[in-house]
């Protein structure tokens, strides 16, 4: 059972922007098994939501079912959060951001969740440019039924109980980047220092940003013959280049080297900066990405960071052309056509 | 000697082929007797097939006002040569049968008993209409106008109907004309008109309007304020979701901004379609969905969700024929039990049964208060006949007074000042029903967890009994709150004081069971009728059947669902419960209901001689 963490906050623990501590950001304690890799990936979740100064109830957090889909109980205590179906999760976070356009959507699954009975909603939710963060916390099994493997696992990949898959893994990324999601990127729950600014600047992003996070279960697949265990993941890792998030209001100072930096400005304002860029890749062509993730994945390597953004995305809000009240804000006033208007519709139909 | 009529009291059926253009002339047809005064019952038959297949259209006309299906067909239209062996069969002995005589008619097709009316539909338009298509299209006005003349109809009226349907198209006027007088004429040419049916002008429909239910759950919707319509293609619900962005589009559009207050969304599936409901109103917008069985049968987890985790729905579901794909482009009341009790574990959800589009536009805005105020699904039980066919229907009405119930929803301000620590689930006044917040209200106060595991009252995960029973009894009362809510049934006038007999129904069994107690009295049996209009089952339902001895449940199911939802919830005696089914995809009639009452009553009781 889960209980709350004890309120005192140090003294030291310095308040962000908006007037709230760390602490502010945190959930319950967690009941996941001890060094599993989702609870890193929700430390960097808090990390980054107090960083940016955002204020807990502009968020709303919500997932499926699995170790992974409980997360969302253990950030973000003044959030509201949403613990829906297995793999259903997208369509509920397309209805609440349909309700109210104005806060930030995250959505946290499982590579059960998303890949397999979730796939249909997964894919839907990126054709639609949905607005929100959809981090997949990925350990190629599947954790809260006890192990087995999941679609993400590679082929060959051994779990825990000595069989090797048989089958070819998905790889979400490649397929969400094929799909024309606006922002996609890799990591690992183990690097915080890159994930953290990947969330932020998912979150700033207006549309669909997966962010696939392999996220080693320690208990079911972390053997070394696993290519998603701790020790496999740290020896393959290679990362598309250094990743920094810089806000809106903050001037840039830092110099690269020219040629192998880049500075990508998001809608709101903000500037993603990539240092020491893999050589012939660009983060805002979709080829380049594809290409480095297909040559990553035959030389064995796990290719992490920014994969690809499109800072031209237009969200479903856009396409469907919606007010900007939100709709949970709106009464009988802006709604009810009212009596004469029915009347009026009773009369061409007599 | 003087030639007898039967005035205002006919079937005509018109056999066509889809896809050949001929449902909107029926439907002109039948709108111009309307609009002569005469309350109409019109009904496509259709296959599930694009084009090519046979397809039927039949009005029902009667003075009297009896909305229901009749069997026995006085004319038939016959353009399609598929179907000849089957349409030349169903016409009523001493009927016509309306055919198009540019060949001659087989004699396989001859019956000694019925009239024959042969016109050269096919001739005549290829003698007037240059291309194929057009030929193909002024046959079936050629038709209307023929028909017309047989049966005495205000050819004036029709012209208008016509002038009417095509005001953006002006030009198609003249040949329309041009093909109902040829019609016409050729009957006056050739025939003895009008025949022994026919029509007369009437004042019997009153400010009646003419419109399809599913078109009216639309407007409902649109009224009471839905914002997310989120939907999967399926018949018979589709045209739910389509009235809706139609009407939308022309009222839910802002004015300055040209911008949308709606969100139009066509689902992945069914799934999907539900989940994006259901993460609507917890994001505090009105949002509703519409499907039929198979749409239903995928929800089901969803619907589990919005049960125990209590957010609300607006479902509407217009039922086909099942099981499985079933008759998909037929009838029946056969999702009563399924949508009653969708879902795993202890669900029960609350019903509403509109029996005519009025009703159905009524009961939409119902459903979307009702579902805000009780935070669970509310389900619509249409079907097709309702949902797909026109039906005579009083307007639709809206009090401009009228605000909208959006339940117990605490606000930023009542956030500020609770002093108390917020508890999604506790109930604090004894209704069983507890206060939501939405997301995004307040930075420190009213944020909850939305689970479906096991919940206390702070919405914190439990897998202890105590606390697990603590929340589904609550659930429980929160249904006896919910029967004091739904509306409560119609109860016609009592002429039986013994209560002996008693006659229950709802939905789209009204239209036949309201004639079938006319024709009951008419044989001296005394039953007393209610009309159920929900589920649960209020407390005058309960009376009504404990009250009578013997109760005929007329329903559209092999399985007399709604027989078993009153043993099931009302704990009544079955034997006193008896079926009364039509369940072949075809909307009952009065005459079924009125002879397997009869038929169950036999021998006659001495106290009904
Ligand atoms: C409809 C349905 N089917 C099956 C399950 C059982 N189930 C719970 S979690 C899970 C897999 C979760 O795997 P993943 O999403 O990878 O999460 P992890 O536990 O690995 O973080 C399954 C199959 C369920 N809850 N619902
Ligand atoms: S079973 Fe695996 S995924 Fe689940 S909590 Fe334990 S380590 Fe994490
Ligand atoms: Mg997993």
């Amino acid at each position: 059972m889960s209980y709350l963490k004890p309120l005192f906050h140090h003294p030291s623990l310095k308040e962000n922007k908006v007037g709230y501590v760390k602490a502010d950001y945190e959930g319950v304690i967690s009941t996941l098994c001890a060094g599993c890799g989702h609870d890193s990936i929700s430390g960097a979740i808090v990390q980054a939501c107090y960083e940016v100064s955002l204020e807990p109830h502009r968020l709303a957090k919500l997932s499926g079912i699995g170790c992974s889909s409980k997360t969302p109980t253990y950030f973000l205590s003044n959030s509201h959060g949403f613990n829906s179906v297995h793999g259903r999760m997208p369509s509920i976070t397309t209805g609440a951001n349909m309700a109210n356009k104005h806060l930030i959507y995250l959505g946290v699954s499982g590579d059960g969740d998303t890949a397999s009975i979730g796939m249909g909603q997964f894919v839907h939710a990126i054709r639609r440019n949905l607005n929100m963060v959809y981090i997949v916390m990925n350990n190629g099994c599947y954790g809260l039924t006890k192990g087995q493997d999941s679609a993400t696992a590679d082929f060959g990949s051994i779990s825990k109980t000595g069989e090797s898959n048989p089958y070819n893994g998905i790889d979400l990324a490649g397929l969400a980047l094929e799909l024309g999601a606006s922002f996609v990127g890799r990591s690992f729950s183990g690097d915080k220092s890159q994930l953290v600014p990947m969330i932020k600047a998912a979150m700033s992003h207006p549309g669909f940003a997966l962010l696939d996070v392999i996220s080693p279960c320690v208990t079911f697949n972390n053997n070394k013959e696993s290519t998603k265990s701790y020790s496999h993941v740290r020896a393959h890792i290679e990362s598309t280049s250094e990743f920094d998030f810089v806000p809106e209001e903050k001037a840039i100072e830092v110099d690269y080297a020219a040629g192998d930096s880049a500075e990508v400005e998001l809608f709101d304002g903000s500037k993603i900066l990539l240092s020491k860029l893999a050589p012939d890749w660009n983060p805002t062509d979709k080829f380049t990405a594809v290409n480095r993730l297909h040559e990553a994945k035959s030389n064995g390597q796990i290719l992490t960071g920014l994969l690809y953004i499109n800072p031209e995305s237009k969200d479903l809000h856009s396409m469907l052309n919606t007010s900007d009240k939100a709709f949970n804000a709106m009464d009988e006033t802006d709604l009810c056509p009212g009596s004469m208007e029915l009347e009026k519709i009773n009369q061409g139909l007599r | 000697m003087e030639r007898k009529f039967v005035v205002n009291d006919m079937v005509i059926r018109f056999a066509n082929v889809n896809g050949t253009g001929s449902a909107s002339a029926n439907d002109m047809f039948a709108k111009s007797i309307f609009r002569m005064g005469i309350p109409i019952t019109p009904k496509n038959i259709f296959p599930s097939n694009i084009q090519g297949l046979p397809t039927w259209y039949e009005v029902r006309i009667n003075g009297k006002g009896y909305l229901g299906r009749k069997a026995g067909i006085d004319i038939l239209v016959g353009v399609n040569p598929q179907s000849f062996m089957r349409d030349v069969k169903s016409v009523k002995s001493g009927g016509y049968f309306i055919y198009d005589n540019s060949k001659p008619l087989h004699k396989e097709y001859i019956r000694e008993d019925i009239n024959y009316i042969g016109i050269p539909m096919i001739k005549l338009a290829m003698d007037n209409y240059p291309s194929a298509r057009l030929q193909q299209l002024f046959k079936n006005i050629i038709y209307v106008g023929a028909l017309a003349t047989l049966i005495d109809a205000d050819i004036d009226v029709i012209k208008s109907v016509i002038s009417e349907q095509f005001e953006k198209k002006q030009k198609l006027i003249p040949p329309n004309f041009q093909a109902l007088e040829l019609g016409i004429n050729y009957i006056k040419e050739h025939y003895d008109y009008p025949i022994d049916v026919k029509v007369e002008k009437a004042n019997n429909v009153g400010d009646s309007i003419l419109i399809d239910g599913n078109t009216a759950c639309a407007l409902g919707a649109i009224y009471a304020g839905a914002t997310v319509m989120a939907w999967y293609p399926i018949t018979p619900s589709t045209s739910v979701a389509k009235a809706y962005e139609t009407y939308a589009k022309k009222l839910r559009i802002d004015k300055e901004t040209g911008k949308k207050k709606y969100a139009f969304v066509q689902a992945e599936d069914e799934l999907a379609a539900i989940g994006m409901v259901i993460g609507a109103t917890w994001g505090g917008a009105r949002a509703f969905t519409a499907t039929s069985g198979p749409g239903v049968s995928l929800m089901n987890e969803f619907i589990g969700l919005s049960y125990f985790a209590e957010i609300p729905v607006v479902l509407i579901n217009v039922q086909r024929g099942g099981p499985s794909t079933g008759m998909p482009t037929r009838s029946q009341q056969a999702d009563l039990i399924s949508s009653a009790y969708a879902s795993h574990g202890d669900t029960k959800h609350v019903l509403l049964f509109p029996s005519n589009p009025a009703e159905c536009f009524e009961m939409t805005a119902q459903a979307f208060d009702l579902a805000d105020r009780l935070q669970t699904l509310i389900m619509v039980i249409s079907d097709l006949d309702l949902g797909m066919n026109n039906h005579l229907s009083p307007p639709m009405k809206w009090d401009d007074e009228r605000k909208y119930d959006r339940g117990k929803v605490f606000t930023e301000e009542q956030l500020e000042n609770m002093t108390e620590k917020f508890g999604r689930y506790l109930d604090v006044d004894g209704d069983a029903i507890p206060y939501r917040t939405y997301p995004g209200t307040h930075p420190t106060k009213g944020s909850f967890f939305t689970r479906g595991t096991s919940h206390d009252e702070y919405a914190k995960y439990s897998e202890l009994g105590e606390v697990y029973l603590r929340n589904v009894d609550r659930l429980a009362d929160k249904w006896d709150t919910a029967k004091t809510m739904v509306p409560p049934p119609e109860l016609y006038d009592v002429n039986d004081d013994k209560k002996s007999l008693g006659l229950v129904f709802f939905g789209t069994t009204t239209y036949a069971a309201v004639e079938a107690m006319d024709l009951l009295q008419e044989q001296n049996i005394a039953i007393n009728s209610m009309r159920v209009k929900s589920f649960p089952f209020t407390k005058e339902v309960e009376t009504f059947i404990s009250e009578h001895d013997k109760i005929f449940v007329v329903e559209q199911n092999r399985d007399a669902q709604f027989r078993t939802l009153l043993i099931n919830e009302l704990e009544t005696n079955p034997s006193k419960l008896i079926k009364v089914l039509n369940y072949d995809g075809t909307p009952i009639t009065a005459q079924t209901i009125m002879s397997q009452i009869i038929g169950m009553l036999e021998p006659v009781p001495a106290e009904l001689n």
